[in-house]
């Protein structure tokens, strides 16, 4: 895990390319709306520093910029200032056609409201980003499949979303957000929208993922869940307001830690 | 993404989103079936009178001497004019037949009107009256089924028979043999000699309703009383002999009527050419009025395609931000939207083609309209709908392809 002081030198570096350990580095991310005159600033400036095979959680209250945030690291949105540098590329300067690329091939974002194609079935869901990638259909079939059977899907595969429960859909929308092996997997509030039990199946599957070494970063309301991740970012107001890791989190807020 | 996954999508959308297809299918379809159907019929008329039209009434290479010319508009101050011409008399037709080169341009004296024929104990049916010489039949180039033909001994006679067309022969004599029967025209009693082949109808109008009977029969006094003639037709051997027969036979009119250099023509020379140029302005409106309908109707059917396109990115948009949010790029989500479109236009226009063609020979079997399927309608049929399917999928596809992943995904 990277320390504090690493993440500082890196964020502080502006212009100069991240050496290859760091996955995401944003320097002075601002995100603004224009509401009719009213500013809103979602995001005032923002330095974070994620290394590969980190585990980290962002939590803030609501309003605090969580998800526009993670939509700007996902590649669904632009800021309007700073740096974003995504595995040693200058993201924030591409253009349409190479954000759809670093979309479709270092990305895997997971959506509270799973985000599935209704009249496609979980198989074809899946396969989707390897459409995009190009990936010649025998071959897409074959890593559809054992990207769902690696969420224990390999029965539901010819299920369509509405006939699968809620915890079975995210686990579709995880199954699809790894199939093109990305660099990161991103979630906002991935359990936002299931029940406590499945929610802790879903913290399960991120868990395990996270212990063979992906990168994962995850929104989340909830301090338990929060601490099931190796580190803690808090926003608020658009602003880091604090970058802990997990035992001082959990010190701080006098939670139990979940086993990890 | 591999335009093969494009059309695979696009086929699976078309099948998922029935009525939406449907409507679009539909625009297109009535849109192109009009298109055909309407220029078929259109082409239809104008083929027939070029072939049929042209050489069963006019006549092929003729042309015609007579006081008045024909198929001309005229002022009445220019009719007045016209009317103090000299009428026309069998001497005329001396000078025209001298002034031709024998046996390469060949004429006839024409009266023709419509004129009441009987039979004792038969209604009286107006028939269509000819008296000629014995040139016409081959001027027509009428094929005698029985009997015969009056020959040039019985014109110089003026012998009371008469040839007349199958249906003539099958009103007044149905199932039995019309040859040495009798038949009054103009209350003057002939002999059936011969029965003309049966010529068809030109826009309804029969051509078998026809009799004909040498020129120096009563049968001309009937129709002329005064006894001059109705015209004189000749029949060049060749299309391009029309011209030099004109100038002939306009010399040697000129001269028999003393006519000086400056004095204007004191007879019309007709040919068919005339009137097919009449009938090739008339087919030009046709076309045009023909072809703005249908026209018309596609336009609107294009406007209905791009609604539905439109509607079907919005409510689509969501997967637009999904598709985006996984890697398509801006020409994935456009060749989608496309090829979405013109499948179901291609498809329309196709199946709007084969009714178009139905219909148009529908509309010709039951009515008097002839048709002629054009290829060239076909194709201009296919490539418009084809072209207003992609042209309606064009736009909402590039809207909807220009959205922010994000954006599409809030949508609701
Ligand atoms: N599309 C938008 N247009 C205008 N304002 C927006 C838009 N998206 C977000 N905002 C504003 O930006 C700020 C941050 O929103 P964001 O969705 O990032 O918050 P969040 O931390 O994810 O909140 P929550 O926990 O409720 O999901 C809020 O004030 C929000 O109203
Ligand atoms: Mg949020």
């Amino acid at each position: 895990m990277s320390t504090t002081a690493e993440r500082q030198a890196v964020t502080g570096a502006a212009g100069a390319a991240p050496d290859r350990d760091w996955v995401i580095v944003t320097r002075g991310i601002k995100r603004e709306y224009d509401m009719g005159g009213e500013i809103i600033r979602a995001l005032r400036g923002v330095d974070i520093a994620v290394k590969r095979n980190e585990y980290v959680a962002i939590m803030g209250p609501s309003g605090s910029g969580k998800s526009t945030l993670m939509n700007i690291v996902g590649c669904l949105d632009t800021p309007n200032a700073g740096e974003y540098w995504l595995n040693g590329q200058l993201v924030s300067a591409m253009q349409d056609d190479a954000l759809a690329r670093v979309r479709n091939k270092e990305i895997g974002f997971v959506f509270q409201t799973f985000n599935l194609l209704p009249r496609a079935t979980a198989l074809a869901n899946v396969e989707l980003p390897l459409v995009y990638a190009g990936v010649p259909a025998a071959e897409r079939k074959r890593r559809a499949t054992e990207a769902l059977e690696k969420v224990q899907l390999g029965q539901r595969m010819h299920h369509k979303p509405n006939e699968l429960s809620g915890g079975q859909r995210q686990r579709v929308a995880i199954a699809r957000a790894l199939v093109n092996d990305p660099s990161i997997l991103l979630a906002d509030e991935p359990t936002g929208n299931l029940d406590s039990q499945t929610s802790e199946e879903i913290m399960r599957v991120f868990e395990h993922l996270a212990s063979t070494g992906q990168t994962v970063i995850m929104v989340t309301h909830e301090p338990d869940i929060a601490a099931h991740a190796r580190r803690i970012v808090v926003l608020r107001d658009g602003t880091i307001a604090s970058d802990e890791t997990q035992p001082q989190f959990v010190a701080r807020l006098g939670i139990h830690a979940p086993q990890l | 993404m591999p335009f093969l996954e494009a059309v695979r999508l696009a086929l699976q959308t078309i099948r998922v989103q029935k009525l939406k297809s449907f409507f679009t299918l539909t625009g297109v379809m009535i849109g192109v079936m009009f298109l055909i159907a309407v220029v078929s019929i259109v082409e239809g008329m104008a083929d027939y009178v070029e072939n049929d039209f042209a050489a069963s009434i006019i006549g092929t290479n003729t042309f015609y001497v007579a006081r008045y010319p024909n198929f001309q508009d005229v002022s009445d101050e220019e009719w007045r004019r016209l009317q103090r011409r000299p009428r026309l008399f069998a001497p005329a037709a001396d000078v025209v037949r001298g002034a031709l080169p024998t046996g390469t341009y060949r004429t006839a004296m024409v009266n023709e009107s419509f004129l009441p024929a009987t039979v004792p104990g038969l209604r009286p049916r107006s028939v269509q009256a000819v008296a000629t010489e014995a040139s016409y039949f081959e001027i027509k180039d009428y094929e005698i089924t029985q009997g015969r033909a009056f020959n040039a001994q019985e014109v110089a006679l003026g012998a009371r028979v008469v040839v007349v067309g199958s249906e003539v022969a099958t009103y007044y004599y149905a199932g039995l043999d019309p040859i040495g029967r009798e038949l009054r025209i103009g209350g003057v009693p002939y002999t059936i000699i011969g029965v003309i082949a049966a010529q068809g109808s030109v826009f309804g109008f029969s051509l078998d309703r026809l009799a004909v009977a040498p020129v120096t029969a009563p049968l001309s006094r009937v129709i002329r009383p005064r006894g001059d003639l109705g015209q004189i037709v000749v029949q060049a051997p060749t299309r391009e002999a029309i011209l030099d027969g004109q100038e002939m036979v306009r010399g040697a009119l000129r001269a028999f009527y003393g006519l000086g250099p400056g004095d204007e023509d004191d007879f019309s020379l007709s040919s068919s050419d005339a009137a097919l140029s009449f009938f090739d302005e008339l087919k030009g409106k046709l076309v045009l009025f023909g072809t703005a309908l249908p026209a018309i109707g596609l336009v609107v059917g294009a406007l209905v395609i791009m609604n539905i396109m439109l509607v079907a990115v919005a409510e689509r948009t969501r997967e637009i931000g999904i598709r985006k949010a996984l890697g398509a790029r801006r020409r994935d989500i456009i060749a989608q939207f496309l090829v979405e479109a013109s499948t179901l236009s291609i498809l329309g226009a196709m199946i709007g083609a084969g009714m178009g063609i139905g219909l148009a020979k529908l509309i010709a079997a039951v009515t008097p309209l002839p048709a002629s399927v054009a290829p060239w309608s076909l194709v201009a049929a296919l490539v418009v709908g084809a072209g207003v399917g992609i042209t309606a999928g064009i736009y909402p596809a590039s809207r909807a392809a220009r959205l922010d992943p994000i954006t599409a995904l809030r949508q609701e």
